[in-house]
């Protein structure tokens, strides 16, 4: 086929199984835009290009594939990277194409030229700078195996404009040849062998899982290994979707604002079984106080995470696919002893879980955050995804909101990019047409990407967006009450600005819920509207989210009422 | 701690920016790099000496330059029984004939060789251990040291295999 570089592009994609791409055309990328015209491929236009990043973010975690997003040279590159770093941090696979100035015209301050390169390096798992239109198919390849498989994370290809333009006989390779890439991580038998050992003499053992259950697609695993063996599980924020919330052993988010029975089993368990985690600082509390009592087990494809934060007794290093069942398949044997064993700490841990779930204090007059959440949980079904941004709402609805399975719960964990929810929603909801698609978002975070509500309204996509509306930056004023002495520096909204016009005049409906006594009705209507719906829920500005676990403690001094 | 570390990667352009990006992001001090062709033409070899506080830290980074797609192998050759070089060239101003025939005679001792010399300088190359290079340079700074470059350290392990195959 004697095709040019950006009809090469868009025949990788569809060699690849790429359904949706998300951009916004640009100089660059002209060429590449004209043959999207041309095969109508598929294309959601944004109205931002970071919009279109997160987009094919949320896509990506919603469906399990390679998101892919497309920009154009300089402005266009450089308005990806908060989307491309949020990606790189919490390891979802996306494929980001970028157009750059031809390449006579690289390394000249042209128009639009930035090194996308250069400032993609820290935040990509990998990047490519495509000079000849010839290396596309086997740059396309590479990077879509790159991106989805091994601990998977963002793929940078920045193409020269005239790439774009050349024309060539175009071959899309059937496999790739990186000598420093497999993609396989097969580990070592044996070191699933002493784990087992290691569960048999434990007495209280605990599941601590993240992420990486829900990349790998093993939450099965992890239930059925949870369950069978009456281990109590806890899970990182990145992981809420692995366990059955409903479950008995189920102790709920574990952490900063993690649940009482989460960080207390975690202080005082003898075994702690982490699976898919990185022992991120917001989940750890004091890094040489986390589970002190604990013989620490790491689970994970990447060696680098391993004693990275926290020093494990034993290691698997492998995919979860591989390591999850063979452990279960070798645990068998042992299930009924490891089981008595545990017993007397399995209903421990059960009791104090019961005695101690997420509370909050209700207000005779107003709404509170909480009690919407609670609500809005129980009006959604099962198949829900809710979707955040970032702020007091996240971790109030990581609380309060249930999460029955993985790609349900989708939020920017590691980098906590305000601006992440809408667009992410967005995707998400064009991933999963057939599911329910809820975004919790701020007043502060929901400003941060408003203009995607314009791609909304264009595409009909039908999601619900729930803006907890508290007219305060409400995390960085909590920080603020409670250590540096309630002085509210430039956190406090005195703002003109209606959201619920913002909405309207975007194009979708828009609502506002004032009256606790209309909460429950006003839910129950919105809810059954068609369509892209905001609703803004006024809520009052001071309210703390809580448990909390200050900064340099530990997880048993968390704060569970009052001022810190 | 300094350990010498060796690191095999595809020879493309942005390699070496990986590779150092890396370890300066996670605040390790390069002492020396550089980088070279190798007995395969597509495989460039990176020679690092690093600074880090303990070798569980070393190891953290080492991980982390494993991960790059276009690293094929990376190893701590400190850890392992080897032979170091570095090649030095210095110039040293020899504006007399006692001062030319003093460095002459230091050359000598240390087998180093006259690469240049001129009416009014002369320049020395050595190659050997860090040590010896540190005895000349000490040697040389009773007279004027005009410039000095050096490649910094390179590194093989001894015995038949080599790194790809370890």
């Amino acid at each position: 086929m004697h095709i040019n570089g950006a009809r090469a592009v868009i025949e990788s994609l569809k060699n690849e199984g790429v359904e949706l791409i998300f951009g916004y055309p640009g100089g660059a990328v002209l060429t590449l835009y004209d043959e999207i015209y041309k095969t109508k491929f598929p294309h959601i236009l944004t109205r931002h290009e970071q919009g279109a990043v997160h987009a094919a973010d949320g896509y990506a975690r919603a469906t399990g594939k390679v998101g892919v997003c497309v920009a154009t040279s300089g402005p266009g590159a450089t308005n990806l990277i908060t989307g491309i770093a949020t990606a790189n941090i919490d390891s979802i696979p996306l494929v980001c194409i970028t157009g750059q100035v031809a390449t006579p015209f690289i390394g000249k301050d042209s128009f639009q030229e930035a090194d996308v390169c250069g400032i993609t390096s820290p935040i990509t798992k990998h990047n490519y700078l495509v000079r000849y239109a010839e290396d596309l198919p086997r740059v396309l390849k590479e990077a879509f195996f790159i991106a989805g498989t091994g601990r998977p994370g963002p793929v940078v290809i920045d193409i020269a404009k005239d790439a774009f333009a050349a024309e060539f006989d175009y071959e899309y390779p059937d496999s790739v040849n990186l000598r420093g890439y497999s993609g396989i991580n097969i580990g070592d038998e044996k070191t699933i062998d002493s784990v087992v050992t290691a569960l048999q003499k434990a007495k209280k053992p605990v599941i601590f899982t993240g992420g990486g259950v829900i990349s790998s697609d093993t939450h099965k695993f992890l239930r059925k290994f949870a369950s069978s063996m009456h281990i109590p599980v806890t899970s990182t924020l990145m992981g809420l979707g692995c366990a059955d919330p409903d479950s008995d052993g189920y102790l709920g988010m574990a952490g900063m604002h993690g649940s009482y029975a989460s960080n207390i089993a975690i202080m005082e368990c003898d075994l702690l079984i982490g699976i898919g985690v990185r022992f991120d600082d917001r989940v750890t509390g004091i890094v040489n106080q986390f589970a002190p009592n604990a013989a620490i087990i790491h689970f994970d494809i990447d060696h680098a995470e391993i004693n990275k934060n926290i020093k494990t007794e034993l290691s698997v290093i492998g995919d979860l696919q591989w390591s999850l069942p063979l452990f279960l398949e070798k645990t068998a044997p042992y299930v009924s002893s490891i089981k008595s064993n545990c017993k007397e700490w399995y209903e421990y841990t059960i009791k104090m879980q019961k005695e101690n779930p997420f509370t909050y204090k209700e207000d005779k007059t107003h709404i509170l955050a909480q009690e919407a959440i609670s609500k809005i949980s129980d009006m959604s079904g099962p198949d829900t995804v809710a979707v955040t941004d970032v702020g007091q709402h996240q971790m109030w609805t990581a609380q309060f909101f249930k999460i029955y399975g993985p790609r349900n719960f989708i939020t920017s964990g590691g980098l906590g990019t305000m601006g992440y929810g809408l667009p992410a929603a967005m995707g998400a909801k064009l991933g999963m047409p057939q599911k329910k698609v809820l975004l919790f978002s701020g007043d502060g975070s929901i400003m941060m990407n408003c203009q995607e509500m314009a791609t909304l309204a264009d595409y009909a996509i039908d999601i619900k967006i729930i803006v907890i509306h508290n007219s305060v930056l409400g995390m960085v004023t909590q920080w603020q009450r409670m250590f540096y002495g309630k002085r509210y520096s430039h956190s406090l909204f005195k703002s003109k600005a209606d959201i619920v016009k913002i909405a309207q005049a975007m194009g979708i409906k828009g609502y506002r819920i004032e009256k606790k006594e209309d909460l429950k009705t006003g839910l129950e209507k919105i809810f059954s509207e068609h369509g892209p719906v905001l609703i803004d829920i006024v809520v009052p500005e001071v309210q703390d989210v809580l448990p909390m676990v200050p900064g340099g403690k530990r997880l048993d001094e968390m704060v569970l009422e009052g001022d810190i | 701690m300094k350990y010498q570390i060796a690191i095999l990667a595809e020879n493309k352009p942005g390699v070496l920016t990986h590779v150092s990006g890396l370890i300066s992001r996670r605040a390790f001090n390069i002492e020396t790099i550089n980088a070279g062709y190798t007995e395969e033409n597509d495989v460039t070899r990176i020679n690092i000496v690093v600074n880090a506080y303990n070798e569980t830290e070393l190891n953290k980074v080492i991980h982390q330059m494993a991960k790059l797609i276009d690293v094929i192998k990376i190893v701590n050759i400190s850890e392992l029984p080897s032979i170091n070089r570095e090649l030095i060239m210095v110039k040293v101003k020899a504006d007399t004939p006692a001062v030319r025939a003093d460095i002459v005679n230091i050359a000598n001792i240390f087998r180093a060789h006259i690469v240049d010399v001129g009416h009014e300088n002369v320049v020395l190359e050595l190659t050997g251990e860090q040590e010896k290079l540190a005895a000349l340079i000490d040697m040389l700074n009773c007279y004027d040291i005009l410039e000095i470059a050096r490649t910094g350290p390179i590194a093989l392990s001894r015995g038949t295999t080599p790194i790809k195959n370890m």
